[in-house]
């Protein structure tokens, strides 16, 4: 099982903050919180999680200023969720850095629990503003941005928006980076997890959405695209975009169920659960690499 | 600064402008949002005055209302106007994840609702608002009878912590409160006494109710009660029932599809609590049409006359229609 350790721990032991290897490894650990959360869950959308990890993880344990201990701290970055039925990576992330007990992640779905289906702003500590119906994050993103700017904090607190490629099929997604660009918002950083499956099948058989670097561009926006597996890129990026004075767009070339190879890149794991047999398999897999990655890591604290 | 109250009809859309350009003075965190009908819906006094504090969006209602949420979840008191056909049609889902479910303290003043707004026909005229945002959960629901009472509701509407749906007419509409009221209360007020039948009304049908009763004492001798239902939701049940229970029959009126309107949220009280005839003016089932504001309520029946003879109807149908029915228990 994985390291159920906080991420302050990690970061104290090192002195400083986390390397591209170790955020690799937080990435892992929350791939297998994910699957852990789907296989009891028994609902969820566990691939759509899966290929956002590693930007999350490079968010959550490294590029977000915030403070888990207050977390209605009025200069923190804010994180937004559009694509919001991705939660379990999000909650893995929140849950890791002590929002709420570790326990509360095997609730996911459940009645009773705190953790909702789809992001909760009200129910679940962390949850910047409610997401799941595609397309409405990004104008939240926007709003939040603009109240920033007039609290006077706009150079200090980013706001960072996940978004799927079905929030970039949703109209309303460029209504906002049309407003993004006309209100001169400054800290918006838009990422832009394209993994290119969809429900129906891939995004390019379904409605293709095309150059999206090139349609953010076009928009007026300082826009991007790299590997959304590589973190030194990620990381690169998510930091660059905080000194921009316009908004940014990254757009993460990404594979849908990565880190577990019977669903990477394959079509038809949206909005279903692993079997237990997937999920045995999914974290044997994931175990595996956590190890090694542990390992290589000890070896680079000796040398 | 102190509100001038209307003497003269005034549209309750300049009611909420005014209050705004107020609340801005007065509080720091007050923010404006239109969708480029600021002209109309009288934002724009707002944004002139607070350029840095406005943001007008253009045609695109659904970022207007998700942006409000982002500004509300970060302590700003967001105002979101449009015309009700757009507030509460076309934004209705960012409306309702990002603002009602959210609890958020955003306000969504929605002007021209009804089809007082006229000319522009059905496509413009929203007949259907108060049912959409009466269904919301925790949304509430404001429809003020003429401007004082629209410049007190948009005032109170900033001490409230609930999502909020205004409703506000383009004509002008005589004055029903001759100074603005210190307060909405509950949201129900007793604007005339009458023991023969109760009239419940909203919005540009309240100065029409008044009238109605006047001609109705006048010409028939019959002493109606008007209710002047400024909060629609949640609905100040006690008010309206103490006047059922007198009355024994109630006539609403609304300029909206009965269905889902006020006639639905009081027949909901009434059958639960104090089941008594109640008659409708309302719109049926059907669309605006073009006309000027006038002609198009005359055109359905939202005219005084057009409730003053659904009184009559009500009044004559009331002993029928409460008489035990035939195969009751008395029978058996």
């Amino acid at each position: 099982m994985p390291d159920p350790k906080p991420p302050a721990h990690h970061a104290e032991r090192k002195g400083e903050v986390p390397t591209i290897e170790e955020l690799d490894r937080w990435a892992t650990m929350l791939r297998a919180e994910c699957v852990r959360m789907l296989a009891v869950a028994k609902s969820g959308h566990l691939d759509s999680s899966l290929s956002a990890a590693d930007v999350v993880a490079a968010l959550y344990y490294r590029v977000l200023r915030h403070d888990p201990t207050n977390p209605e701290w009025p200069e923190r970055d804010r994180f937004v969720l559009c694509k919001g039925h991705a939660a379990p990576i999000q909650y893995a992330a929140l849950a890791h850095h002590g929002y709420f007990p570790l326990e509360d992640l095997m609730g996911l779905r459940q009645i009773g629990a705190q953790l909702q289906g789809h992001p909760d702003m009200n129910r679940t500590e962390g949850v910047e503003v409610s997401t799941g119906s595609l397309g409405q994050g990004l104008s939240m993103c926007v709003g939040i941005s603009l109240a920033l700017r007039l609290d006077g904090l706009d150079d200090t607190a980013q706001v960072f928006g996940l978004l799927s490629d079905g929030d970039v099929q949703e109209g309303q997604t460029w209504e906002a980076a049309t407003a993004a660009a006309h209100f001169g918002v400054s800290n918006l950083t838009a990422i832009v997890d394209y993994n290119h499956l969809q429900t129906d099948g891939t995004t390019e058989e379904v409605m293709d959405v095309g150059d999206v670097r090139a349609k953010f561009e076009s928009f007026g926006w300082d826009a991007v695209e790299i590997d959304g597996h590589d973190m030194g890129a990620i990381v690169d990026a998510l930091e660059r975009s905080r000194a921009l004075d316009r908004p940014a767009a990254i757009v993460a070339q990404t594979r849908k169920g990565r880190g577990v190879e019977s669903m990477e890149g394959r079509f038809g794991f949206h909005g279903k659960p692993p079997s237990p047999e997937q999920a045995a398999e999914a974290l044997e897999e994931l175990d595996t690499r956590l190890e090694a990655q542990t390992k290589a890591l000890h070896a680079e604290d000796e040398e | 600064m102190p509100a001038t109250a209307a003497t003269e009809p005034t549209a309750t859309r300049h009611a909420y402008g005014d209050a705004l350009v107020d609340l801005g003075t007065e509080h720091e965190d007050v923010v404006a949002l239109d969708a480029d009908l600021a002209v109309s819906t009288q934002s724009m006094k707002f944004g002139k005055r607070f350029p840095e504090r406005f943001f007008n969006c253009g045609a695109a209602e659904a970022n207007m209302m998700s942006m409000a949420c982002g500004l509300a979840a970060t302590g700003k008191r967001p105002y979101c106007s449009t015309f009700a056909i757009f507030a509460a049609g076309r934004a209705y889902d960012q409306v309702r994840l990002g603002i009602a479910h959210n609890e958020l303290p955003v306000r969504i003043g929605a002007s021209h609702g009804g089809v007082s707004l006229g000319e522009d026909g059905a496509s413009h005229q929203m007949i259907e608002d108060i049912a959409l945002m009466r269904a919301m959960p925790r949304m509430q629901v404001f429809v003020p009878a003429d401007y004082n009472q629209a410049y007190r509701a948009t005032i109170e509407s900033y001490e409230r912590e609930e999502p909020m749906y205004m409703r506000f007419g383009r004509p002008s509409t005589p004055v029903v409160y001759e100074d603005i009221p210190d307060t909405l209360g509950d949201g129900v007020d007793v604007l005339r006494e009458g023991k023969d039948i109760t009239i419940v009304a909203t919005g540009h049908m309240v100065w029409r109710a008044l009238d109605a009763a006047e001609s109705l004492e006048r010409e028939d001798g019959v002493e109606a009660e008007v209710l002047n239902v400024a909060i629609v939701k949640p609905l100040d049940s006690g008010t309206v029932l103490e006047s059922l229970s007198k009355t024994g029959v109630a006539v609403t009126a609304e300029e909206h599809r009965v269905a889902g309107g006020l006639a639905d949220a009081v027949r909901e009280v009434a059958a639960e609590q104090h089941p008594v005839p109640i008659f409708a003016v309302g719109m049926g089932d059907e669309f605006g049409v073009s006309g000027t504001g006038e002609a198009c309520m005359e055109h359905f029946g939202l005219t005084s006359r057009g409730i003053a003879d659904r009184v009559r109807e009500a009044l004559v149908l009331k002993p029928i229609v409460s008489r035990p029915p035939l195969f009751g228990p008395e029978w058996t």
